[in-house]
């Protein structure tokens, strides 16, 4: 095709504005606003960070929260009533070097719960969140057997008063579910690291462990961090640091 | 041999109702402790977060390893031919379906949602054994009725062998999926093998052949009917052999298990320290489950006496539930390791410690249930058709055996 | 004998007889109370023959599309019907004077979705049905890299 020069130099002012303004200018499809009547993709991967070293011994910040944001009741039973986060105490055997960190479901790639189940209620969804679906949970508790966290909880009581972003029943089994509410909501972070940051420690981080420029990808890439059993090859998407 | 006659048990005596009124007693209480559990929530039991899987597990899992190998007498017959097996056959394959039907009925009963069955039967995930499991359990049950028919309707005879080499792979496949259920967790150290599946079915044989020979002779002597030396003793030896055979598989599990030095808590806990594990294990398992019963199936002048075989089977069903007791519970009770190197000094969360469990009236009562309902149904099966043999003598099981 | 059957059959017809021709005020199962809540709108997301018949059906596929593919659309969700349909005294569904409770009981049909849902209307006034949720203002990342995103409130 033929361009007169008026022309010629407005396409190549456009392409030079584009080509030097582009590279700090993304627009991401997805990112952290997905629209309600969009499905997840596995575009984004969720996970958390978590610094052991920042971590308080005997401060429960985030247990308080999660319990709090979820409804997550007990019955002064604590060898039956649910938890969905834990702080956990260990001391190194050769050196008795102590330091405490929580513990949650930790949304593996490849949950073994999820392959256990006879219903397929426990599922990950696309974005890696694992999750039960109550409705077709039929309380086996077979996905506690097989979780190597121990991270799923039975709730073993009646059960009122449940928040409405998070059902839960007796009879039916439950776990961290990644504050999914707040993510698919776009908060784009979870209450335990709203409430660790509150409390000034900042020991866990949530974000999106496929986005090469997010704030937990870059940590990751900075300190070595490791998985809770690793060996067990379950590609987790909460990371540890310090540990 | 000879024409074998089949007779209903007819002893309408006080005793007979007597032991049916009874076996309704204790599953009426069975039902009426799993409406307490689903009622009130699992907090009423001794089952926890941390075990998992109480007393109820225990006995539906005995139930249902024992209800395969019940139907080994009449795959015996019908697969391997031993025309001395035949007249067993029948009450071989009862038994195998009310034994699978108790273990059942402890296991759905016991589930959070036991009124989600229906969803249980519609939506399945089939990377789960539980799922395979749900079809091999039912599909048990119709393989081994129309086995059962085949065996009694006369004109269905030819049939026999192909229905009950039918029914000796399905439960082949079902006793693995089984074993499975525990073999395909990789999360803890007592489970997590390749052995359990073998193992399960190796203990399969004995529990299911000692519950046989109970029945067996109740029934016979019940109806007053000839049990001859010769089926007694082939079937006391058999018992025998299986016991050694499970004996070998527990061998080797431990013997495998003391080589991986990641495994040496676990075998610590279940040899040693594990409290009342390691009695199960030693006293219940191996002394009385093993031992005891082997000695006496085996030595001639002991295996004579009839009474001290039904104890020997009483005793091999006695160490049946300890091993279950021990790889169930003592399994979960033992912590998991987050990280390798490190002792858990505190948790909010019961980690790093020993999981305390104690057995509940409602899970003991739910159990034996199962024992209940899977002995009432043989009593009334064999009372209203005729699954019993009129006679077992050595004249008439084996016509040309030498008395000695 | 058959004198005798023909006796207390012809009986308890008579009897049966008798209780039918009583008022319908003893009936045993109250008439479902269906009170609508009128600030909420006038109409509800569908019609009400169709929900009548079919609202089980609505909720059902609902239910896996937000909790497998993360749809949080609010026109079928459970939570829309009770904010709406909540009794303005109780705040509830369930009750006396329950929405649900009161329809499924006089039907006799069994609710499971209580076991674990709230039976309780958000506190906060929520967004009436019919208007639709705006969409999230996408992420953009300023040249220094550092992300600026609009929240919704």
């Amino acid at each position: 095709m033929t361009i007169n020069r008026r022309g010629f130099l407005g396409i190549s002012g456009a392409a030079i504005a584009v080509s030097a303004v582009a590279p700090g200018l993304r627009l991401i499809e997805l990112a952290e606003g997905r629209a309600p009547d969009q499905a997840v993709t596995p575009k984004q991967r969720w996970g958390l960070l978590i610094d052991a070293a920042k971590c308080a011994d005997g401060c429960t910040a985030c247990i308080d929260a999660c319990h709090e944001e979820n409804g997550v009741t007990g019955n002064n039973r604590p060898a039956t009533d649910p938890q969905w986060i834990r702080k956990v105490t260990v001391e190194d055997n050769t050196t008795g070097f102590r330091q405490s960190f929580p513990v949650m479901c930790q949304h593996c790639e490849h949950p073994p719960c999820v392959d256990v189940c006879p219903t397929g209620a426990s599922f990950k969804r696309a974005d890696g969140i694992v999750l039960v679906d109550k409705h077709t949970c039929i309380g086996c508790r077979y996905c506690m057997m097989a979780c190597p966290y121990k991270a799923r909880s039975f709730i073993h009581e009646v059960t009122t008063g449940q928040k409405t972003h998070a059902p839960r029943g007796k009879g039916t089994v439950e776990s961290c579910t990644l504050c999914v509410h707040k993510v698919d909501r776009g908060d784009n972070t979870t209450a335990c690291a709203v409430a660790c940051k509150k409390e000034g420690h900042e020991a866990i981080l949530f974000g999106d462990l496929n986005d090469p420029g997010s704030e937990i990808r870059k940590r990751l890439k900075q300190k070595p961090s490791t998985q809770l059993r690793p060996d067990l090859k379950l590609n987790t998407g909460v990371r540890y640091q310090g540990v | 041999m000879a024409n074998i006659h089949y007779r209903p048990f007819e002893g309408c005596t006080t005793g007979f109702y007597g032991v049916l009124a009874v076996l309704a007693g204790v599953l009426l209480a069975a039902l009426g402790a799993a409406w307490y559990m689903e009622h009130n929530g699992h907090w009423v039991t001794g089952m926890t977060n941390q075990v998992i899987w109480g007393t109820p597990h225990v006995f539906a899992v005995f139930l249902i390893v024992a209800a395969s190998g019940a139907l080994n007498v009449a795959s015996i017959s019908s697969v391997f031919g031993r025309a001395l097996y035949k007249p067993l056959s029948r009450l071989s394959g009862l038994l195998a379906v009310a034994l699978l039907a108790g273990g059942l009925m402890v296991l759905v009963l016991d589930l959070g949602r036991p009124d989600r069955l229906i969803v249980a039967m519609t939506y399945y995930n089939f990377k789960s054994i539980f799922a395979w499991n749900i079809f091999l359990y039912v599909g048990f049950f119709a393989v081994v009725i129309v086995y059962l028919w085949v065996m009694m309707e006369r004109r269905m005879n030819i049939y026999s062998k192909s229905a009950g080499t039918f029914a000796f792979i399905w439960r082949l496949i079902l006793t693995t999926g089984t074993g499975s259920i525990f073999g395909f967790l990789v999360a803890r150290d007592a489970y997590n093998s390749a052995l359990l599946a073998p193992m399960f079915i190796v203990f399969s044989f004995a529990y299911g052949l000692a519950i046989y020979l109970l029945v067996l002779m109740a029934a016979m002597k019940g109806a007053s009917r000839d049990l001859g030396d010769v089926v007694f003793t082939r079937l006391r030896r058999l018992l025998g052999v299986f016991i050694a055979g499970s004996f070998y598989f527990v061998l080797v599990y431990h013997l495998t298990n003391l080589y991986i030095t990641q495994r040496h808590g676990i075998e610590a806990f279940v040899l040693l320290d594990g409290g009342i594990y390691t009695k199960m294990f030693w006293i219940g398992q191996m002394l009385l489950g093993s031992l005891i019963p082997m000695v006496i199936c085996f030595h001639s002048g002991l295996g004579k006496s009839r009474s001290l075989v039904a104890l020997a089977c009483l005793l091999v069903v006695i160490g049946g539930l300890a091993q279950m007791y021990v790889t169930i519970i003592g399994g979960q009770a033992f912590p998991m390791q987050l990280l390798p190197d490190k002792t858990l000094v505190s948790s909010g969360f019961f980690d790093g410690v020993v999981a305390g469990y104690r057995p509940s009236l409602p899970e003991i009562l739910l159990g034996v249930g199962g024992v209940a309902i899977a002995l009432l149904l043989t009593a009334v099966a064999v009372r209203a058709l005729p699954f019993l043999p009129e006679s077992l003598s050595d004249t008439v099981a084996d016509p040309h055996h030498k008395t000695t | 004998m058959k004198r005798f059957t023909v006796g207390v059959f012809a009986g308890l017809f008579a009897l049966s007889v008798a209780y039918a021709a009583e008022p319908a005020k003893t009936t045993r199962v109250p008439a479902p109370s269906i009170q609508i809540n009128k600030d909420r709108g006038e109409q509800c997301v569908e019609p009400t023959e169709e929900m009548r018949r079919n609202h089980m059906n609505y909720i059902l596929h609902q239910r896996d599309e937000t909790m497998h593919r993360g749809i949080r659309t609010t026109k079928h969700s459970l939570k829309n019907c009770i904010n709406c349909h909540a009794n303005p005294k109780t705040g509830s569904v369930l009750g006396k004077d329950g929405f649900c409770a009161s329809c499924h009981h006089y039907a006799a049909v069994k609710i499971d979705c209580f076991e674990c849902h709230t039976d309780r209307a958000e506190k906060k006034a929520a967004i009436p049905a019919g208007r639709p949720r705006q969409a999230l203002a996408p992420v953009i990342r300023t040249a220094l890299g550092q992300p600026r995103q609009r929240h919704q409130p």
